[in-house]
């Protein structure tokens, strides 16, 4: 999947196609990728919102387990319940470490006789480093370089892909499944990183710009960059590893605890469980809440967060304009007594106090497709 | 009579005797892309060149404006506050920033012309 010149970031397959649609093209994570096109962030989070995108996220780590103890074996190093995830299912799953703290977060799904894992580009050397330490017993470890990930995500992603693709409507949210797309063997998940309706399709790489090309031609379908893709999830109220989440956080702080499936809870497991168990019956000392910004100034990343006296209790880890929500947007840790929808706090932005509000996440109600 | 000139930082500079006005060139705004926010000075603000006098937010980021010389703040465009969209649709025009009385006038005339500032972003 990588192209990668004597010197510079990565190009994923689809780069010339970026360059001839006029996009940004900026250094993320090792890759060279469009932060927007010449519609710009706001236009392409609205077309995604109304009709339907297409993003290139192919810097994104495709990885398959195989092997006779895959199962056991991923879940020493996740708390997500594999052992319980039926075939053609998909699982949101973090790794973490021996205090608790996420290495990464990913998607997991059980393709039958082996499991697919999607992981973030900036840690998927130290995840795939740390599988190949971690992961016990008859299993094999496959780094996928030869496939592109595209994802098309919107309320009219699924009419689209269904003229490709007739059958691939059917996908429920989190199904996970091989679909043939025009004449392509791909392997299409209903999920995304928006908040929308939408698919993760992963695609043969010498394949993907003739997708791409032939999901672009249709009508509802324009392409958008990173930019939007980051206020989408903002509003969407989904973490980004690295911001949100981090080693430093633990997965009952994040507000992550709807990942651990009951069976992992009671049996532990997996690395930093002790932690996680006694933070999830005494309750973590700090909160991720989304914050509103009563203003129209946005509150960024690493602004300042404090109480009615003055005192700093947290700071914003991701925050913008939401395009949709009209206004700035931002999410963050506080102390778990600030931590209910409504607490007013004061977030210091170049100096200077401006009010804001714990708010409930998402800012924009999701729109997944549940059957 | 008035005379525009630009900053390498990418502002313009009205000049209209002692007095200036100031906003971010087209170009600038093409760079920013969607506008959303802009931290206006205070009216009667010391400004001195070269130091912070505003911050622009796109969707993406912010980014600091530049006093492009010494003086005050005489006035700031309110309409910004709540149509900052105007910077991307007018940026020379009703995307003004403020407006400031200069301490020094020559301190604004060795910055470039129209003509030397579009040389300098083709470069």
């Amino acid at each position: 999947m990588d192209r990668t010149d004597a010197t510079g970031p990565k190009k994923t397959p689809l780069f010339d196609l970026h360059q001839e649609l006029g996009g940004k093209i900026v250094p993320f994570a090792g890759y060279a990728l469009p932060v927007q096109y010449p519609a710009g962030i706001m236009a392409e989070h609205k077309q995604t919102r109304e009709a339907a995108a297409l993003f290139d996220v192919s810097h994104m780590g495709q990885v398959k387990l195989e092997g006779a103890d895959r199962v056991a074996a991923l879940e020493a190093l996740v708390p997500a319940d594999i052992a319980g995830l039926g075939e053609g299912r998909q699982r949101y799953s973090f790794f973490t470490n021996d205090a608790g703290g996420i290495l990464d977060d990913l998607m997991i799904s059980n393709q039958g006789d082996w499991l697919f894992l999607v992981v973030n580009a900036a840690c998927k050397e130290a995840d795939i480093a740390h599988m190949t330490a971690g992961l016990k017993g008859d299993v094999t470890l496959t780094e996928t370089t030869d496939r592109a990930l595209l994802a098309v995500q919107g309320p009219k992603a699924a009419a689209v892909l269904a003229r490709l693709a007739p059958g691939i409507e059917a996908l429920k949210f989190m199904d996970c499944k091989p679909v043939v797309i025009e004449g392509a063997d791909c392997l299409a998940s209903r999920s995304g990183y928006t908040g929308e309706d939408g698919y993760e399709i992963s695609v043969p790489a010498d394949q993907a710009e003739a997708l791409a090309r032939r999901l672009l031609a249709e009508e509802e379908v324009a392409a958008a960059g990173l930019g939007a893709r980051d206020s989408l999830r903002l509003e969407a109220g989904l973490c980004l590893y690295g911001h949100d989440i981090d080693v430093t956080t633990n997965p009952v702080e994040a507000d992550l605890t709807w990942a651990i499936q009951k069976r992992r809870r009671q049996e532990g497991g997996f690395p930093g469980a002790a932690e996680v168990q006694r933070q999830l019956a005494e309750g973590a000392p700090r909160r991720r809440v989304g914050l509103l910004p009563e203003g129209r100034a946005p509150m960024r990343e690493g602004t300042e967060l404090r109480n009615d006296g003055g005192e700093v209790v947290g700071n914003v880890t991701s925050g913008g304009f939401g395009p949709t929500v009209g206004g700035p947007v931002a999410m963050g840790y506080v102390t778990a007594e600030l931590a209910a929808e409504g607490t007013a706090l004061q977030a210091v932005v170049r100096g200077k106090p401006l009010p804001c509000k714990v708010a409930a996440l998402p800012f924009v109600k999701h729109n997944y497709f549940r059957g | 009579m008035s005379e525009k000139r630009y900053t390498e930082d990418h502002e313009w500079v009205l000049i209209d005797g002692a007095d200036a006005v100031i906003g971010i060139s087209n170009h600038a705004q093409e760079q920013l892309g969607d506008i959303v926010f802009i931290d206006l000075p205070d009216v009667g603000k010391t400004l001195e060149k070269g130091k912070e006098a505003a911050v622009v937010e796109s969707v993406k980021a912010a980014s600091e404006i530049y006093a492009p010389a010494d003086g005050e703040v005489l006035e700031v465009n309110e309409a910004l506050n709540d149509e900052p969209g105007k910077v991307n649709s007018d940026p020379e025009g009703d995307g003004w920033f403020f407006k400031m009385k200069l301490s020094d006038a020559s301190q604004v005339a060795s910055l470039m012309d129209e003509a030397a500032y579009k040389s300098f972003i083709d470069e």
